[in-house]
């Protein structure tokens, strides 16, 4: 009978402690504010954020599980829960305005998504099928009520209809998958249960459980052919809302894709390279080929946000050190070149325009020259020009590939990115050539213009100083297990 | 009669998983969809369960209570947006709404 | 034996409801049959031991959940026959081709039963039976806590999120 929890496991979850308690202070003063001050709940979040933040310092360089193996706090947990952290106040400084225009009550809209960053954390640091999958859920559950937050609209309803449906699909698919692992394993500890599975490679159904759990988690990243709920949830939930998601979700879901496979799964890397070999090669191309016909921006950026995932599943593919250190990399870099290309469509936001459909961009070059040049920038960076910070995302993910061998991934990865330039630029060429424009000025608000500064800073630097972005995340791969390389593929 | 094995129970969740799997695809009520999603837990639980037995460890049933407290506040979400939604549209059958592609 | 012809007379019954479930025309009827599924899977938990689950699988699920589903059925209570437009062959590709897939499922449950020879339930609980709720009781609340304490908040995450979706004006 294993003994209760100590006293030090409650120091270790000390951030997440902070984001609940911040999550329930925000819960109340939502109550105790009177209705003209509700604007102060924005900064009671992102002190809350910040907080939490803080709390993380003191475990810069701890490698411990608590709780009997149920959680790890090491450098890979960091480098995500820092990435979780900072897109959250990205999205609550881009939903200040976007809540105004809607005329959504506040505070629920920032509870859940401090509690839906509280689930992502959980699943980063997540050791064990339990606490990976309540982590899901948390997160999950949190998003599919923010969805349809916007309820006087119809598309938002739908969007948290077929996001929900979906979700809870996928979460069955999972968890079936999750009972074969516990079943084969005798255990629910990912670490424990990679040593012993070690020998049964053969075993018909742990093949069944890896297929399921690719499955699971196709869905959870959007991975073709489990993308069909993507575009629609993207286009109908709000936009801050869809930024947080394709940011968020998809980051902390490939935390919990190498927490299981590279860390539960090094035996069965044979079959689990294979599945994300082809999910790669099927996503990147699906992805980007329907990107290409869209006008609507957001409905184009899940096409693109689905590509990406492709691209990012090539360093999971590698599955190296250099792959995982790729995987980490790409997904900061991501982050901020999608929450700054969501950020813009905020900005157009207005009470007299929807501002995501292409057309709405035409002529920005003039109304708002510096959102014009952000936009440009992270259009260049998803299409991976340099000197952005996409572009050595890229290169890093292509090189990891060649690296390992697999020379063909990269290829088509560098022509899918060549695909996916043409709808890029599309956009810079509304914004800079097109002439006619439509409805109100648009304005940045002071927290929408913090927004951009903070997401094209970060998309420069990274892509003209990568080196230290490197380092850190080279030290965040290194504390995962490693896969041995497998050379079916090549 | 053998006593059932691991094997029949196991069997027994993977058709019981494949009906709710069915149902979820083949029928077009909101409603439906969600019981057929409550089945396919449900087998995933009966997984668990008889995993946890042949293991003899508590641990299977440890994941089964978490898999219901998830259960309960899923179909409490659900349920609302099933309800915010027909507000809206008056209909269940996913096929009718068109705001967004489906 | 006895065991026996109980493990097979309640998985005939799950089997039968969870079908009934499926394809009954009337939401209300599909619920009921539910509720039906869910006291026989409780009866297959008693069956493996597991009496403290089988306990809350007829409280929260068939008691709460379930009911939760009555409601929103009469809340949402049609005028006009949910699929009255539907397609009877749209989807039904898909369906078949989960059921092949669980029929490869099921042959690869044989191949495993064959490889390793019988994996017979222990005939004796291995899990006490009388201390079934003190040992689940007493993992969630030391080994499980965290978890436990992360449900919670998703609890009442769902409980808002529930307030915030169906109540008319906020």
């Amino acid at each position: 009978m294993p003994a209760g929890i100590s006293t030090s496991d409650f120091y270790y979850i000390l951030p997440e402690l902070v984001l609940t308690a911040g999550a329930l202070v925000v819960l109340i003063a939502d109550v105790l504010l009177p209705k003209d001050r509700r604007a102060a709940l924005s900064w009671v979040t992102l002190i809350a954020l910040g907080a939490t933040l803080a709390s993380l310092a003191p475990f810069a360089s701890t490698r411990v599980e608590i709780a009997h193996g149920l959680i790890a706090v090491d450098r890979f947990a960091l480098f995500f829960k820092i990435l979780f952290l900072v897109a959250a106040a990205i999205t609550v400084l881009m939903s200040v305005r976007y809540l105004e225009v809607e005329g959504a009550s506040p505070g629920e809209y920032y509870f859940l998504i401090l509690c839906a960053t509280l689930g992502m954390m959980i699943m980063a640091g997540g050791i064990d099928l339990v606490t990976i999958f309540i982590g899901l859920e948390t997160m999950a559950v949190s998003f599919y009520i923010l969805a349809g937050f916007i309820k006087p609209s119809q598309r938002s309803n739908e969007a948290a209809v077929k996001y929900f449906l979906l979700g809870a699909f996928s979460l069955g698919i999972l968890l079936y998958g999750m009972s074969l692992m516990y079943g084969l394993s005798g255990t629910t500890n990912l670490r424990v249960m990679a040593t012993r599975f070690a020998g049964q490679e053969q075993n018909p159904l742990l093949v069944l459980a890896v297929i399921l759990v690719v499955a699971g988690v196709g869905f959870k990243i959007a991975a073709v052919p489990f993308h069909m709920w993507a575009p629609d949830v993207y286009e109908g939930a709000p936009t801050p809302i869809t930024a947080f998601l394709s940011v968020g979700s998809k980051a902390a879901s490939f935390a919990m894709l190498l927490r299981i496979f590279v860390e539960g799964l090094p035996a069965m890397s044979g079959d689990w390279r294979l599945l994300f070999y082809v999910l790669s090669i099927v996503t990147m191309t699906v992805g980007n080929f329907a990107a290409v016909t869209q006008s609507n921006l957001k409905r184009m950026l899940a096409y693109s946000s689905i590509a990406h995932a492709g691209y990012v599943l090539i360093g999971v593919v590698a599955g190296t050190a250099r792959g995982v250190t790729a995987t980490l990399i790409y997904l900061l870099v991501y982050s901020f070149m999608q929450l700054g290309a969501f950020a813009v469509i905020v900005l157009l936001r207005r009470e007299d325009v929807v501002g995501d459909e292409l057309k709405d961009f035409s002529g920005l070059h003039v109304r708002n020259p510096f959102a014009a040049f952000a936009m440009l920038l992270f259009m260049l960076s998803l299409g991976g020009i340099p000197p952005t910070a996409g572009f050595m995302g890229k290169f890093w993910l292509f090189s990891s590939a060649i690296d390992a061998g697999y020379y063909w991934l990269a290829v088509i990865g560098v022509l899918n990115s060549a695909v996916s330039l043409y709808y890029y630029v599309r956009v810079v060429v509304f914004m800079y050539l097109k002439k006619e424009t439509i409805g109100s000025e648009p304005k940045a608000t002071p927290a929408l213009a913090v927004t951009l500064a903070i997401a094209v800073a970060a998309t420069l630097i990274l892509g003209v100083y990568p080196r230290l972005l490197f380092e850190v995340a080279e030290a965040s791969a290194r504390t995962l297990g490693m896969v041995p390389i497998t050379t079916a593929l090549r | 009669m053998p006593a059932p094995s691991l094997g029949d129970y196991l069997a027994l969740s993977a058709v019981l998983f494949a009906i709710g799997a069915a149902g979820v695809f083949v029928r077009r009520n909101l409603i439906t969809i969600l019981l057929s999603i409550e089945i396919m837990l449900n087998a995933v639980n009966l997984t668990f369960v008889a995993f946890g037995r042949a293991l003899g460890s508590a641990d299977g049933q440890i994941i089964v209570f978490f898999v219901m407290t998830v259960a309960a506040a899923e179909a409490a979400v659900g349920l609302a947006i099933v309800i915010t939604l027909f507000r809206h549209r008056e209909s269940l059958n996913p096929d009718s709404f068109t705001a967004l592609k489906w | 034996m006895a065991q026996a012809i109980a493990f097979y007379f309640i998985a005939a019954c799950i089997l039968g409801f969870a079908v009934l479930v499926v394809t009954t025309r009337d939401t209300v009827h599909s619920v009921l049959f539910l509720v039906l599924d869910f006291l026989f899977v409780a009866a297959l938990y008693v069956l493996l031991g597991a009496q403290f689950l089988a306990a809350i699988q007829v409280l929260v699920y068939a008691g709460g959940i379930v009911v939760l589903y009555l409601f929103v059925v009469m809340l949402v209570n049609l005028k006009r026959p949910p699929e009255a437009h539907e397609d009877p062959h749209r989807r039904t590709k898909l369906g078949f081709g989960l059921a092949a897939a669980v029929l490869l499922e099921l042959g690869a449950i044989a191949v495993y039963g064959s490889v390793n020879p019988a994996a017979p339930m222990p005939a004796t609980p291995a899990i006490p039976v009388s201390g079934n709720t003190e040992q689940v009781g007493w993992l969630l609340y030391t080994s499980y806590l965290i978890p436990f304490e992360i449900a919670s908040m998703l609890l009442l995450v769902a409980m808002i999120g529930a307030i915030v979706l169906a109540k008319r004006e906020l």
